[in-house]
């Protein structure tokens, strides 16, 4: 066999399930370990692994397609986990009783201005109207996310994208955020990280304290259901057919 | 680990048939976490039945996300075109979010408190 044949299976092999699984876990695990011994939070592993799986992919000329064979099997325990963050809630059930009035305020406030302030921004800016629409639900969780998507008209793939990176960033940031605009109660803290960056920041929440991710995690699940029911009347209200 | 898994995934299902059921348009998974909190209030799910397998997933719930996130790589064109509205209106909203949630949390509490305060004057 000649040098380009050799090539030739070695590609094909790239495409494998089981090898585009192993690399995604290689690929996490050095990102943590990077961000472990610089201690740069804006080294975070997810985002470092999203970059350099793309740019592997891209070199070796393997499309989203042929990843997804292998990725929809870690895709997959996004739900189970979901259900999971249920736990959590109810350990601080108590405490949400005791609050339920200043944690609606706050969720529906949240929503609000997130939903209008993405779509006002975004069109500033000059974006087309599918794309306002695909951004517009960008700080809840990606199944709903894409669920609002698509049902409004939406790119879900945009959407998705999206949604993670608005994790990601409101995870990074987030606790400057609130530094800088005065968010100091714990409970307001885990809210508002919940309600803006979903359950990526709710993992980043929850390594501050089980506290802070349990009340991230009531955040993103009210920030969902409050997205889902009142998105469709925010962005008509905002002149958008759908 | 069986009973665990048992547990989650029931909880999983059963926001699946209540989807099947109703045609809501809400995530099989959030209705299943709702389930599982009002079960574990009852009672008739013990937390030491799913809380190893819930703190397994929760600590590496972002691992889940990078699948969803080189799906990126599907909307290169789209991005290079319009990097500006999308990467503008997500830093600052994701802003606005935070700050205003954290202010009306914040706010709100403070008011019901000093208004439970003056009744307790009176």
């Amino acid at each position: 066999m000649c040098a380009a044949q050799h090539l030739h299976i070695v590609m094909n092999f790239i495409e494998n399930k089981f090898f585009l699984i192993a690399l995604t876990f290689v690929v996490y695990l050095a990102s943590q370990l990077l961000q472990k011994r610089t201690g740069i939070s804006f080294l975070n592993p997810i985002l470092l692994t999203i970059i350099v799986l793309i740019c592997i992919l891209l070199g070796c000329g393997v499309d989203y397609e042929s990843y997804a064979e292998g990725g929809q099997y870690i895709e997959f325990w996004l739900k189970p986990a979901v259900v999971a963050l249920g736990v959590p809630l109810y350990r601080q059930l108590e405490s949400i009783r005791k609050q339920l009035l200043p944690i609606l305020a706050a969720e529906l406030a949240g929503c609000v201005i997130g939903t209008v302030s993405v779509v006002v921004v975004a069109k500033l800016l000059g974006a087309t109207s599918d794309v306002v629409i695909s951004l517009a639900p960008k700080s809840v969780t990606t199944p709903i996310a894409m669920e609002i998507a698509s049902t409004l008209g939406g790119i879900p793939a945009l959407t998705a994208a999206v949604v993670v990176c608005t994790g990601i960033f409101g995870g990074i940031a987030g606790f400057k955020m609130m530094k800088l605009s005065h968010v100091k109660s714990p409970i307001a803290q885990g809210l508002s990280m919940g309600t803006a960056a979903h359950a990526v920041g709710t993992s980043v929440a929850m390594e501050s304290g089980y506290r802070y991710g349990a009340f991230s995690s009531l955040g993103l699940t009210l920030n969902g259901l409050f997205t889902a029911l009142l998105t469709p009347f925010i962005l008509s209200a905002l002149g958008y057919t759908l | 680990m069986i009973l665990q898994c048992a547990v989650l995934f029931s909880f999983l299902a059963l926001g699946e048939l209540v989807v099947w059921l109703t045609g809501i348009p809400i995530p099989s998974s959030i209705i299943g976490m709702l389930l599982l909190t009002a079960a574990l209030k009852m009672k008739i799910v013990r937390v030491f039945w799913v809380d190893k397998v819930a703190d397994f997933l929760l600590k590496n719930l972002g691992f889940f996300f990078v699948p969803a996130g080189v799906g990126l790589m599907n909307c290169l064109g789209l991005l290079s075109d319009q990097w500006l509205p999308i990467v503008g209106s997500c830093v600052i909203s994701t802003f606005l979010v935070i700050a205003v949630t954290g202010w009306v949390h914040q706010y709100v509490r403070r008011a019901a408190s000093s208004h439970r305060h003056e009744l307790y004057r009176e």
